[in-house]
């Protein structure tokens, strides 16, 4: 409590120790410990890995945040201890503490440091979507981060109930449940769905974009390393959504070209039979469907055809 | 309150949430359709024979009669049962007949009108053996699609001449799609599913059946 004089002393009537520093003290190596755990260890092992340059991007951009973060976790994580250790209550000393009315320097700290972490954290975040091509999120219709040079690979990526098919137009618009990119190569995934809404997540690229009804929806991307690359399903779609997945494969470009060689001759009688390449497919547009539906009363695919015990979904 | 009423409304609160429990856990062990055993395969080999209706006999089928749904054919007693659970050795080839007594209703997906992952890589559509079908405009007429995503086994099946709406049916109005496939090395279960939008009233035909056992879609269970 501060005495009469002004000077800051304890009950005891010992001058009060400089808390801030010695919390500075504990705090500095921790904090740094922390930073440097997170950038040599942990940093290389962040998800999602760096297999794509979008992968690479969102790995780095981990590592950063988690750099930036650590040091205030630990103030906090410190101080809480300090305050438990050094301000714990004594036997005896059922004192209140002094009311004290704001502290001028301590705010400008406060309110300086956290908007200058979150500005700058927020201009970093948005040059870094712009940097690899809008860092594998879908961009719809219209992207405007494009990647530079030449005309990417165009991969349509076909969400259904509950499967994953993949269209690839320049190459006479075959389409297959394989999903097969070349390394090296820019890559643009041309995403859209048959019915309800999916999301197409590629985890080892880095990539995920919604796949909506009726949309086409732009990702980029631009394998950096041959592998497996795991596709999953990242949007609940109904009873087999955690069943929706694909292994797609990264290889190099000459077994790329040979795979799809072989693909649009083995499925070239399919490919007749296919509608022409569009960005999107109106799930009730199929002629002969319609005339299903309209023949069963049904306009598109509602109404009440099992009866009124069936309530039309959703 | 007494000391009588007070332990007389624990009990009953105890056994109330413990009877739940149990009610729960029951229902998810034993309730869902039946499982037909094709386990014991003779030089390597299954038969396993299904078919598909409009709709059902509602003595046979009595939560859904008005659904479309497959049926299997027990090995053992040969009558006919309402599921889309079987179980199959692994490592076996298994020769599927799917007799066909629903009328058609075409593929959203045209690729689904690739027959793929079949010895062969052919169907046989009444002894004929077909590749690639327009699900949209024939010659063929399809109705539903047999598919095991993880195996790449897809096939559409042929669409019946006449509509059976009474299923399990055993009239000869019906189409007969034949194809055999191996099973896979590993035991486990294995999801097979309808790729044809035939939920009608669903949001976007895929609900209902299409997402219900015992009608659309199912387990094959791989056992070693
Ligand atoms: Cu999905
Ligand atoms: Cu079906």
């Amino acid at each position: 409590m501060p005495a009469a004089d002004g000077t800051v002393a304890d009950g005891a009537g010992r001058p009060e120790p400089n808390h801030g520093l010695r919390i500075f003290l504990l705090w500095l190596p921790v904090a740094l410990v922390a930073d440097l755990l997170i950038w040599f260890v942990w940093g290389p092992h962040l998800p999602p890995g760096a297999m794509s340059t979008s992968a690479a991007t969102q790995q780095s951009a981990i590592k950063i945040m988690s750099v930036m973060a650590a040091p205030v976790m630990a103030l906090v994580l410190v101080y809480g201890a300090y305050a438990l250790v050094v301000w714990r209550h004594r036997e005896g000393d059922d004192e209140d503490g002094p009311p004290i009315h704001g502290n001028t320097r301590v705010s400008v700290t406060w309110i300086g440091v956290t908007s200058v972490i979150v500005l700058s954290l927020a201009v970093f975040g948005t040059v870094e979507l712009a940097g690899p091509a809008g860092a594998g999120a879908g961009e719809g219709n219209t992207p405007i981060w494009r990647p530079s040079g030449g005309t990417p690979l165009q991969v349509q990526v076909i969400g259904q109930q509950w499967r994953w098919t993949y269209r690839y137009p320049q190459f006479g618009g075959f389409e297959t449940t394989s999903l097969m990119l070349p390394v090296g190569e820019n890559v643009q995934f041309n995403i859209t769905s048959l019915d309800v809404i999916h999301s197409f997540w590629a985890y080892q690229l880095g990539v995920k974009a919604d796949a909506n009804p009726d949309i086409n929806n732009v990702a980029y991307t631009k394998p950096e390393h041959t592998g497996q690359v795991q596709v999953r399903c990242a949007e609940l779609c109904g009873l087999w959504h955690a069943d929706m997945t694909t292994v797609g494969q990264v290889v190099s470009l000459s077994a790329f070209n040979a795979w799809t060689a072989t693909a649009r001759t083995q499925l070239a009688a399919l490919t007749k039979e296919l509608p022409p390449y569009t960005l999107t497919y109106d799930p009730n547009a199929v002629a002969q469907l319609g005339k299903v539906f309209q023949k069963a009363g049904l306009s598109g695919a509602g109404g009440g055809f099992y009866g009124s015990q069936y309530p039309v979904q959703p | 309150m007494s000391l009588a009423a007070r332990v007389t409304t624990l009990i009953v609160a105890v056994l109330a949430v413990v009877g739940g429990v149990i009610f729960v856990v029951a229902h998810y062990l034993l309730g869902g359709p039946p499982t037909v055993d094709f386990a014991a395969a003779t030089s390597g080999q299954v038969n396993v024979t299904m078919q598909t209706d409009a709709s059902s006999d509602p003595a046979t089928v009595p939560d859904h009669p008005t659904w479309v749904s497959y049926f299997i054919k027990s090995p053992a007693s040969g009558s006919w049962v309402h599921t889309t659970l079987f179980q199959v050795p692994a490592h076996t080839r298994v020769n599927v007949t799917i007799l066909g007594y629903d009328g058609s209703t075409p593929v959203r997906n045209q690729v689904w009108g690739q027959v793929s992952g079949t010895t062969g890589g052919v169907a046989d559509y009444g002894g004929k053996p077909v590749k690639t079908v327009n699900g949209w405009n024939g010659p063929y007429l399809i109705q539903h699609t047999f598919a095991i995503p993880s195996l790449n086994l897809s096939v559409p099946v042929e669409a019946g001449p006449a509509t059976c709406t009474t299923g399990p049916c055993t009239n000869n109005q019906h189409s007969t799609t034949t194809f055999s496939f191996m099973t896979p090395a590993q035991p486990g279960a294995y999801r097979w599913q309808c790729f044809v939008p035939c939920g009608l009233s669903y949001l976007d035909g895929n609900g209902g059946p299409m997402q219900t056992f015992g009608y659309m879609t199912g387990n094959m269970q791989v056992v070693s």
